[in-house]
């Protein structure tokens, strides 16, 4: 009891601890499910382990998973801080994909203008795609879920639209015409297909190791893109706006804050971070899109990204690691023990539920408490 | 005899949240027939107190007695049995619904089988009506009532499920000066049928002029239970806050001249409701005076003062500061213009709570030239204004970092002051500056406000205390729906003719 009540103590003065209580709770709740359906849960957090840092490729691996769900959680962490729950971060994603298929096969540029120049159309059409969703709450006062849903389905149809252009499909397929090299931002993407590339690799294992996933520079554009949210949320004029909005709107208003235009600016931002994530993915793993029967759940990752990492934007690169790492490593399930690769989304559907009520953990405490003591009154 | 039994008792009552004694060791007794002040700043634990002994918090330590025996109060439903009732300062009355519906909810009369018996109801709540003297319309709905009337209908409520103890928290909050009258008359035909009264409040003069004994609470413990006729007002108040305290302010010099600082024309605003919150009012504000406005809530104070600094859009009419128009302007215009703004409800409107005091102290200029460089925020410039602020307006703790949300509501109160004042508007819109505060903090922020006028500036407080704007103002603007009925003079304002005009019967 002492133990507990001593814990309960240093639990409750530092909410900060609530994510990785809420993580802990997540991975035993997997394990029990895991233990229910006849499998050995400690194998199983081992197998996935391994298959997080067990080999190079691996590591290189879960890097790449990360980093879209990375920017996806800081355009949700973003809108979160104005006070805007940003749904829609799943169809701007998808956007993102449909604006750098499209600018990347079309034309050839040298790769040094051909890569900001499709970064920058994304930022600027996604981030208009997601203001849409700030100006429709600022005028007529259409709550941004609602709308943001519905902007995801928009995306969705239009992409499958454009799949389907003459000038833009390969022919006789679902799928785009590839990117050109110079829009392509995988590392020694042609070199490790060719035939010295490969003689060469086999002699350096490290860099195979490295470079058997498709490797990039996407992580570098997360991790500014992480530096970006935080200097605009810390130390800037609009930061500061932004969050008196999300505070509390009222009180902005009264201290003159314009606070339909913050709506606005910062879903333009939202959508941009979640429109990059989707460029990069085309332009460092897939090089094309293809038709799309149902979402495939970046977006709605990223609002889980951004609710274990607390919001903030240093919080988010470390929940974006951690969620891609589980859902890589958590691949490794099926094949090995044949334990269903679902437990992953077990485990962070846990994690999220608990992090979401930062309320229940002292709850949880209390009712240890309670049977302690005897009834006192 | 029987006007000495003890009707509710509490001894050594204790209460407890976490490690924090909101009520320690409380004793108190109400005998039948007598009405007992609950007196207290804010704070002191007069709510926690009350909240006991009707079963809404379960006591840490001690123990209730009704009529001598032991009881222990589980839920309200609890103390009603034991005919104990309560009237909340915000009243919990369902407004599209009847007086009767609203009386019997909870408790309701039927026939046996389920059916509402209305007829039964309501032959029980007129005769309770007459033998009170209440006067209450039994088939009016909230909607159509007045404020005061609404109360009564708490009364009804608890007397109609047999309470023999009333509890009223801060029942004179919300009433005009003629109500407050009538409230007194009900509570002695209360106490005259052997029923008895216990009423919160922080009021002297109403103790002074309702109540036979006072228990007055600081800090969570009773400091002494008086008899009100023997002691005076000066001394209750000394016995709440622990020190002498001024009760009259001096309000200096009004101006010498007339000359028009705010001047509004033929107003029209609309309210959420989309009706006519003020109507066509007209009102000029002078230079170097503190103009006051009495009214009692919901008569346009709310929409006026909205209106006057951008925060909601002007129907018809103008605004005019020093002859130039500001209808139509926003928020941040009219900011720059020279007008400040206290806003009623500090929480709400006055600060972004998980802000730090810091960033609360620099919530209209936090671009301006001094705390931005090129959209840089200036934090050490910034510390150190909010430093200089916290030191001159005495905001305790000095910690320009902590959160606004973990100040007390004094505090809080003069953050927002001290951000207001430091930008020396030619016009503060105070508005219920000091709601909810205790003694020490009213007295500093009226001090404030008074030197702010000595400063050559003008003060326009809205204020539902009628003493306070009676206490502060050179002039008494009334409003009531909407319209200014009458501007009288501080020096002859006779407090019952000003609340004639607030309740609209001039």
């Amino acid at each position: 009891m002492v133990f507990l009540r001593k814990f309960k103590n240093m639990v409750e003065n530092n909410p900060k601890l609530f994510p990785f209580i809420s993580i802990l709770i997540g991975l035993v709740s997997g394990g029990v499910v895991l233990l229910i359906s006849g499998y050995n849960p400690f194998e199983a957090y081992r197998i996935i382990l391994w298959g997080i840092f067990g080999k190079i490729s691996y590591f290189s691996y879960t890097i790449v998973k990360s980093t879209p769900i990375i920017l996806t959680g800081l355009s949700v962490t973003f809108a979160f801080r104005t006070g805007l729950f940003n749904i829609g971060a799943e169809g701007q994603f998808i956007m993102g994909t449909i604006v750098a298929a499209i600018f990347g096969s079309l034309f050839q540029m040298p790769f040094y203008l051909h890569i900001p120049f499709i970064i920058l159309l994304t930022i600027i059409i996604t981030g208009i795609f997601g203001a849409v969703i700030g100006f429709l709450k600022a005028n007529y006062g259409v709550h941004e879920v609602i709308s943001s849903i519905m902007m995801n389905w928009i995306a969705l149809y239009l992409r499958n639209y454009f799949v389907r252009l003459s000038w833009l499909a390969k022919p006789n397929s679902e799928q785009t015409k590839s990117i050109f090299d110079s829009a392509v931002i995988t590392f020694f993407d042609n070199f490790k297909m060719s035939k010295e590339g490969i003689l060469w690799l086999s002699g350096h294992p490290i860099c195979k190791g490295i470079l058997r996933a498709p490797t990039n520079a996407g992580i570098f554009i997360a991790i500014l893109a992480v530096i970006f949210v935080y200097f605009i949320l810390n130390k800037t004029t609009l930061g500061y706006r932004l969050k008196a909005v999300g505070f509390n709107s009222d009180s902005a208003r009264f201290g003159g804050i314009d606070v339909n235009k913050s709506f606005v600016t910062s879903m333009f931002i939202s959508g941009a971070l979640a429109g990059l994530a989707g460029a990069l993915q085309v332009m460092a793993v897939s090089h094309n899109i293809s038709i799309l029967s149902m979402m495939e759940g970046y977006g709605f990752d990223g609002i889980a990204v951004a609710l274990i990492g607390g919001c903030s934007a240093v919080g988010n690169l470390w929940a974006g690691l951690f969620f891609g790492a589980l859902k890589y490593g958590g691949t490794k399930l099926q094949p090995l023990m044949g334990a269903p690769f679902e437990i992953i989304n077990i485990v962070m559907g846990v994690i999220v539920f608990f992090v979401a009520m930062p309320k229940i953990i002292p709850f949880i405490f209390s009712i240890f408490e309670k049977k302690g003591e005897k009834n006192v009154r | 005899m029987k006007e000495t039994t003890i009707a509710v008792e509490m001894r050594e009552a204790t209460k407890m949240f976490g490690a924090f004694v909101a009520n320690d060791k409380i004793n108190l007794q109400v005998r039948r027939g007598e009405i007992l002040a609950i007196l207290g700043e804010n704070g002191a634990g007069k709510s926690t107190l009350m909240n006991m002994l009707y079963g809404l918090y379960s006591l840490t330590s001690g123990s209730i007695l009704v009529d001598g025996k032991k009881v222990v109060f589980a839920s309200p439903a609890d103390a009603i049995a034991h005919g104990i009732g309560m009237v909340h300062q915000h009243f919990m009355l369902v407004k599209p619904f009847t007086v009767i519906q609203n009386i019997i909810l909870g408790s309701e009369t039927t026939k046996g089988y389920g059916a509402l018996d209305y007829k039964k109801a309501k032959e029980k709540i007129v005769a309770l009506s007459q033998r009170y003297k209440l006067n209450i319309d039994p088939d009016a709905t909230i909607n159509q009532i007045s404020v005061g009337m609404q109360q009564k209908v708490e009364i009804l409520k608890a007397l109609f499920r047999n309470a023999n103890t009333l509890i009223l928290d801060e029942p004179t909050a919300v009433l005009t000066p003629q109500e407050i009258q009538e409230l007194g008359k009900i509570m002695k035909s209360l106490t005259a049928e052997g029923k008895s009264v216990i009423f919160i409040s922080h009021k002297l003069k109403e103790i002074k002029e309702l109540a036979d004994k006072c228990t007055v609470i600081r800090k969570g413990k009773v400091i002494e239970t008086v008899s009100v006729a023997d002691t005076s007002i000066k001394e209750m108040a000394r016995l709440m806050v622990g020190r002498a305290v001024l009760l009259n302010v001096d309000k200096g010099e009004k101006p010498k001249t007339q000359e028009e600082l705010l001047k509004i024309t033929k107003l029209c605003v609309r309210n959420e409701k989309n009706l006519l919150a003020v109507d066509h009012l007209d009102l000029t504000i002078y230079k170097g005076e503190i103009l006051g406005l009495a009214g009692i809530d919901g008569n346009g104070q709310d929409e006026l003062v909205k209106a006057i600094t951008g925060l909601k859009p002007i129907e018809s009419g103008q605004v005019e500061k020093e002859g130039k128009r500001i209808t139509g302007d926003t928020p941040k215009e009219i900011y720059r213009s020279g007008i400040g703004h206290i806003p009623s409800d500090r929480q709400k409107h006055g600060l972004v709570l998980d802000f730090s005091v810091q960033n609360n102290m620099v919530l209209e200029i936090y671009n301006s030239k001094n705390f931005s460089h090129r959209f840089i925020l200036q934090k050490g410039k910034i510390k150190s204004f909010a430093k200089r602020l916290i030191k001159s307006f005495d905001v305790r703790p000095t910690d320009e970092n902590k959160l606004a949300r973990d100040l007390s509501g004094g505090n809080q109160q003069k953050v927002i002051l001290a951000r207001e004042i430091d930008a020396s508007p030619d016009l503060l819109i105070a508005c219920q500056p000091t709601r909810g505060l205790d003694v020490g903090a009213i007295e500093y922020i009226q001090k404030s406000l008074l030197d702010h006028k000595k400063n050559g500036k003008t003060v326009f407080l809205v204020s539902l205390e009628l003493d306070e704007v009676l206490a502060l103002s050179d002039r008494i603007a009334v409003i009531h729906a909407g319209k200014i009925v009458g501007i009288v003079d501080a020096e002859d304002a006779d407090r019952n003719q000003i609340g004639l005009m607030m309740s609209g019967g001039f």
